[in-house]
């Protein structure tokens, strides 16, 4: 357990400082186009992907750098897409909202919101089929609660006893609008009508995040059908690297007290060290060789090339 | 300038000339000069069940979602018998959950399945857009060709089943409008076995139209093994003074005009594209450089739509050799009405093809 409290810190805070890089080549004109940062979310990724194989299947969301670095993706191969370069995850063709890698069962990160919901079932379906052994873990914010194929993929799982977990991660925001203005009832509520299990977890806390996931898991790789986990996290950051100024949906005073007392890294560091599993010295040591990894994988996309346009018409078709 | 026209009136009613349908159940598409002695006739709906079965007999990867697929045999009992032969595990029923089971099949068919997603009227391909043309189509292209999508979605199309304007379009343009999909139109039961089978094995997102008129048309189909590539037209009729390039449903109206034509003295040639994307061009611009003249038809609204594009494909490839303007002919623009007469007013017939042809020939 010790190995795996430090793995999943490790793996939490290169999400954070990937991230903090994202939002500086943006904020230096590096980045074509926009990214939405994963900051204050990393427990839900990290938590839920420890659970998993690396033949596991995942699905991502526009917001989906941390799902796909905490199933096993390279930061430099990411950076790389990220800034639209060859050498790139998707050979710069899908960019931060489109990351796809077989080698770590990520079958894409998708820019519709729910889109993925109906394909991750399917992915359930031939694990199940061709028995193959593997749960699909389908990642969605709580914006995603409001298309309807979320519910038609639910049903079809349910029915199916296919191998899925549902993990909804509630940020609190659709977008610029809160989730209480657009989600009626009771979230769980929605799943449990169609006879899904499900849990509730502090998406903080990373160890409740693998504890619960891991045992619906469990559950799914043996045959006891598809899961619901409700994740209850918090978005540090405007909706996209360029959303700065968001007085007009939230106050500011909320995003500083989960800031101070809400981030996940604090959260497993504070535990980490009054379980004298580790102390401040090695994680900050951890914090400066992933520093700078993390610069070197970030120079490296920044120097590696663009495709040549001549590109553009390869892998329309199969 | 000879360039692309519309026909934007209302179109020649003339009722008892329309080739497609029930009436007759046994009509006859004419012998195929590619078939053996072991040639049966076929319908059109046992032709694309038969390629159907042989595709899952060969490969157990290949599966069947749909609503009443299995013991039901699809609404329109194409697949009878398919569930008998390969079970409930492989041939199976769906909730009415179009995005929900489309989806799912574009899931299934990115991890090591060949899935067979029936929807079974084209008008619900609206339910399900979002699977095909935000995911299927785009999902190869977006993750740099990591992840493949071999995936077939069978649909219908046509009108004249009397039943009004949400189960009788033809949405086949859509699809033929998004890159990363492909797109079958088979006219016969011969092409639509061989094109089902082809689409099967195809690594992309194929969506196959079956015209639901059809379903009981007879023809040749021999009973071994044969596929047809996708981007191969074939010229149905052999002519000379005018090309009619005619999709899925319009090809035997096309091949019924051309018979009227001949009493006029106009020898039409008949070309059918089999497939909207990939579309063979030269052929049909090698046609119209041999005869001249043109019509383009096709069961879709002809604004903005399959017609259009191979308009535009004959003014683009065969300008310097037109002596009347391209003359396009579709679905007219509007919602497909319930009321018989007017239903019928709104797909082209026999007689209009034979009115078009004769005035752009002069004759």
């Amino acid at each position: 357990m010790t190995e795996r409290l430090l793995r999943m810190y490790r793996r939490m805070l290169a999400i954070r400082l990937f991230e903090e890089r994202v939002n500086d080549l943006y904020t230096r004109a590096l980045m074509p186009g926009l990214a939405h940062l994963y900051i204050g979310e990393e427990a839900v990724a990290v938590g839920v992907c420890e659970a998993l194989r690396r033949d596991d299947y995942i699905t991502s969301t526009h917001r989906g750098h941390g799902h796909c670095l905490a199933k096993g993706a390279s930061p430099d191969l990411m950076f790389a897409e990220l800034l639209g370069k060859k050498a790139g995850y998707c050979k710069g063709k899908g960019g931060s909202m489109h990351i796809a890698d077989p080698d770590t069962g990520n079958l894409g990160a998708n820019a519709i919101v729910g889109g993925s919901a109906a394909l991750a079932t399917g992915a359930a379906f031939s694990s199940k089929y061709l028995k193959l052994g593997r749960v699909v873990v389908c990642f969605f914010g709580e914006g995603a609660l409001g298309q309807g194929v979320l519910y038609e993929s639910m049903n079809l799982a349910q029915l199916w006893t296919l191998p899925i977990l549902y993990v909804c991660e509630n940020n609190q925001y659709n977008e610029y609008t809160h989730f209480s203005e657009t989600t009626a009832g009771e979230i769980t509520a929605r799943p449990a009508a169609f006879g899904l299990a499900s849990a509730s977890v502090d998406g903080q806390d990373v160890r409740a995040v693998y504890e619960t996931t891991a045992a619906l898991v469990d559950r799914a790789r043996n045959g006891g059908g598809p899961a619901f986990l409700l994740c209850h996290t918090y978005r540090f950051r405007g909706h996209h690297v360029g959303d700065i100024s968001r007085d007009y949906y939230r106050a500011k005073q909320e995003e500083q007290r989960w800031t101070s007392d809400r981030d996940p890294i604090a959260i497993l560091g504070a535990h980490l060290t009054e379980h004298n599993i580790a102390d401040r010295d090695a994680l900050d040591r951890m914090a400066g060789e992933l520093t700078a990894q993390m610069d070197a994988a970030m120079q490296w996309a920044i120097d590696s090339p663009y495709p040549s346009p001549e590109e553009v018409t390869e892998d329309v078709y199969a | 300038m000879p360039e692309t026209t519309t026909e934007n009136g209302p179109h020649v009613v003339t009722t008892g000339t329309h080739t497609v349908g029930e009436t007759p159940a046994t009509h006859d598409v004419g012998a195929d000069p590619r078939v053996g002695p072991d040639v049966r006739e076929l319908t059109f709906g046992e032709a694309v069940k038969e390629a159907i079965a042989e595709e899952m007999r060969r490969d157990d990867r290949v599966v069947l979602f749909g609503e009443d697929v299995a013991e039901a045999g699809t609404a329109f009992k194409v697949l009878t018998g398919l569930v008998q032969e390969f079970g409930p595990q492989r041939v199976i029923d769906t909730p009415i959950s179009e995005a929900g089971f489309t989806g799912l099949g574009v899931g299934a068919a990115m991890t090591g399945l060949r899935p067979i997603v029936d929807i079974m009227f084209g008008d619900f391909l609206t339910l399900v857009m979002d699977q095909l043309a935000n995911q299927a189509a785009k999902i190869h292209y977006m993750s740099g060709g990591k992840w493949k999508v071999p995936l077939v979605v069978r649909a219908t199309l046509g009108a004249t089943r009397r039943s009004a304007a949400q189960h009788s379009q033809s949405l086949h343009a859509w699809p033929s409008h998004i890159p990363g999909l492909k797109v079958v139109v088979p006219s016969t039961p011969h092409d639509a076995k061989g094109l089902m089978k082809t689409a099967i094995r195809d690594d992309n997102p194929v969506v196959f139209f079956e015209d639901k008129m059809q379903y009981r048309l007879k023809g040749p189909v021999p009973s071994g093994e044969y596929t047809i590539p996708l981007g191969a037209a074939d010229v149905k009729r052999v002519g000379t003074d005018i090309t009619i390039v005619a999709t899925s449903s319009m090809v035997q109206v096309a091949l019924g005009a051309a018979t009227l034509l001949e009493a006029i003295g106009v020898n039409a040639e008949v070309v059918d594209p089999r497939t909207t994307w990939p579309l063979d061009e030269k052929t049909i611009v090698e046609s119209v450089k041999k005869t001249s003249r043109a019509i383009v038809m096709d069961e879709g609204y002809g604004r903005y739509g399959v017609a259009a594009e191979l308009a535009a494909v004959i003014a683009h490839g065969a300008f310097y050799n037109l002596d009347a303007p391209v003359t396009r002919l579709g679905a007219m623009h509007v919602p497909i009405p319930f009321s018989p007469p007017l239903e019928d007013a709104t797909v082209p017939t026999e007689r209009t093809v034979f009115e078009t042809a004769r005035r752009l020939c002069g004759k």
